[in-house]
């Protein structure tokens, strides 16, 4: 069973100067249901622009990508996305930034608070439920978003360097804890990262990408059992045979990124 | 260590102290400022300066005390201040109504934006303030023309603050709302209203200062009731102390308005941050 399909795709933006800038091309892979993938690749390779393909917020320039089966034409049903920047509402409380999805489709105030309350204490903020965002700390805030995301329940979750503005402690503990909430719910994820121990530590699949303009440079399945803690595992011979290896493949497109980088700057 | 530990004790008794003192002494040297002002403009029109044009501060408490105690060549000052207010405030309402609604309709469609955009710049041009005569030409003496010149300067400053916030908004938070489940009008309600009411409330702060003004420069333009017609009336009999006895009513009352336009504003905007800048202790 796929949950999400990439084929060929491909996505050119207007550039400067008119010409297109291609920020992902022929792009192919596959995510199961209830697949844990994680994307790594170069900063700025066009890792956000797949998750923007997937979500259906930007359509492709060419070739397909399907949820469920279905070509992509929109937002797709039960799909929740975690933007790297924070996306919580600054003028709601915690309890009501999580009920606005129930909120969205349709669900009367009372249902939606209650509903949104069960996250709220699942994400750990039960004491919080009624602080403004500004009130809480940056790791508070990704439990937030991460409540926002789950309480619509969704089978495919789109995740974009959600803990990369964290500091290190806190990462791993909220690393822990999407392991954690995932667990249980079946569904499919996405994650970018350019942290490839981040990806390691959480996913059944690494897909390694491209320096600009990005695509698939290969697969690498990651062979640690679940459940999994994501401090622990760290120190297993397993999980350094894995990072050695992905880190061969990925260590070519970091030094000419970096290069590309120097040479444009 | 020592030395710290003896010394702390002494900040933190002082520092709750500290608020008051600076208040009392911030209230204090202004108070000085205006007695000062007051004293050499008095002292200046009685042995200096020609009383009949630049009037003095007691010929201008004295007009007060005859228009609040007496009444004005034109019936009760209440009567008056009552006129300019309803204009003022009905002004100030449309005009900032209006202006909401067509700036973030207009910052969220950018093709008709767009279009807009030479027209809207060629309208703000425009001195608008002439329009009081052409208002009293169309509308009459009546309440409209002075509605009609206060509307067209709250529109203005309102709408171009409400389209700029309606512009600004995050994506972020637009593309976390559509993935929600948001539909367009309520990504319109949820998001872009809330995210554009900081940018508006700066711009009403203004706005009902214009609304003053639009009323009371169509008063001057022409009206039989109100506190422009005092103005203009006090000009026609080069009554200088009646022109600044409605200078400061019109004053005190935009100030008024807008300590009941903060006190909204932070009902309505309190779950912002506290703002602290390096200019801060200004208010």
């Amino acid at each position: 069973m796929t949950a999400i399909a990439l084929r060929n795709a491909t996505k050119r933006f207007p550039g400067t100067g008119g010409r297109p800038h291609t920020a992902v091309r022929d792009l192919t892979f596959e995510v199961g249901v209830g697949e844990f993938v994680a994307v790594v690749g170069p900063t700025g390779c066009g890792k956000s622009t797949t998750l923007s393909l997937v979500s259906g917020l930007e359509p492709p320039s060419s070739g397909e990508v399907e949820v469920d089966g279905e070509p992509v034409r929109g937002i797709p049903d039960g799909v929740g996305y975690m933007f790297q920047a924070d996306a919580v509402l600054p003028w709601r409380s915690v309890v009501d930034n999580v009920a606005a999805g129930p909120r969205y489709r349709g669900l009367a105030k009372a249902e939606a608070r209650r509903r949104a309350l069960v996250w709220v204490e699942r994400v750990g903020l039960a004491k919080f439920a009624g602080y403004y965002p500004h009130q809480l700390s940056g790791g508070m805030r990704k439990r937030v978003a991460l409540a926002q995301t789950l309480v619509n329940e969704p089978r495919i979750m789109l995740m974009d360097e959600p803990f990369s503005a964290l500091d290190v402690q806190t990462r791993q503990l909220m690393q822990d804890e999407l392991l954690r909430l995932w667990q249980g719910t079946g569904a499919a994820v996405v994650f970018v990262t350019h942290d490839l121990e981040e990806a390691i530590a959480l996913a059944d699949r690494v897909v390694v990408m491209t320096s600009s303009p990005a695509t698939v440079k290969a697969i690498f399945e990651v062979p640690l059992a679940r459940p999994r803690d994501v401090e622990e595992i760290r120190m297993t011979p397993e999980f350094t045979a894995a990072y050695r290896e992905i880190w061969a493949c990925l260590r070519d497109e970091v030094a000419r990124a970096r290069e590309e980088a120097s040479r444009a700057g | 260590m020592q030395a710290e530990m003896t010394v702390a004790p002494d900040v933190t008794l002082e520092t709750p102290k500290r608020p008051a003192n600076r208040r009392t002494k911030l209230w204090s040297v202004r108070f000085g400022l205006v007695v000062l002002w007051l004293v050499s403009w008095e002292l200046a029109a009685t042995h200096w300066i020609d009383p009949f044009f630049y009037s003095k501060p007691s010929a201008i408490g004295d007009r007060l005390t005859d228009w609040f105690t007496k009444g004005t060549a034109f019936g009760s000052i209440w009567t008056q201040l009552a006129v300019t207010l309803e204009e003022a405030v009905l002004g100030f309402l449309i005009g900032a109504v209006a202006g909401v609604v067509l700036g973030i309709l207009l910052g969220r469609a950018r093709f008709a934006a767009e279009v807009a955009a030479p027209f809207i710049k060629a309208a703000n041009a425009v001195p608008r303030i002439v329009l009081a005569s052409l208002f009293i030409i169309w509308f009459g003496l009546g309440l409209t023309s002075k509605v009609a010149t206060a509307v067209v300067l709250v529109f203005f400053a309102v709408f171009f603050n409400a389209f700029q916030g309606a512009r600004e908004v995050d994506r972020n938070l637009v593309d976390n709302a559509r993935i929600l489940g948001a539909s367009r009008t309520q990504v319109l309600t949820s998001i872009v209203v809330p995210s554009a009411t900081s940018w508006i409330f700066a711009s009403l702060h203004a706005a009902f200062g214009f609304a003053l003004i639009g009323a009371v420069v169509g008063e001057y333009a022409g009206a039989d009731k109100g506190l422009g017609l005092l103005i203009a009336n006090a000009q026609g009999t080069f009554d200088a102390a009646g022109i600044y006895a409605g200078m400061i009513i019109i004053t005190v009352v935009a100030l008024l308005a807008e300590y009941l336009i903060t006190l909204l504003e932070n009902r309505l905007l309190r779950w912002r941050p506290p703002v602290r800048t390096s200019g801060d202790n200004y208010a």
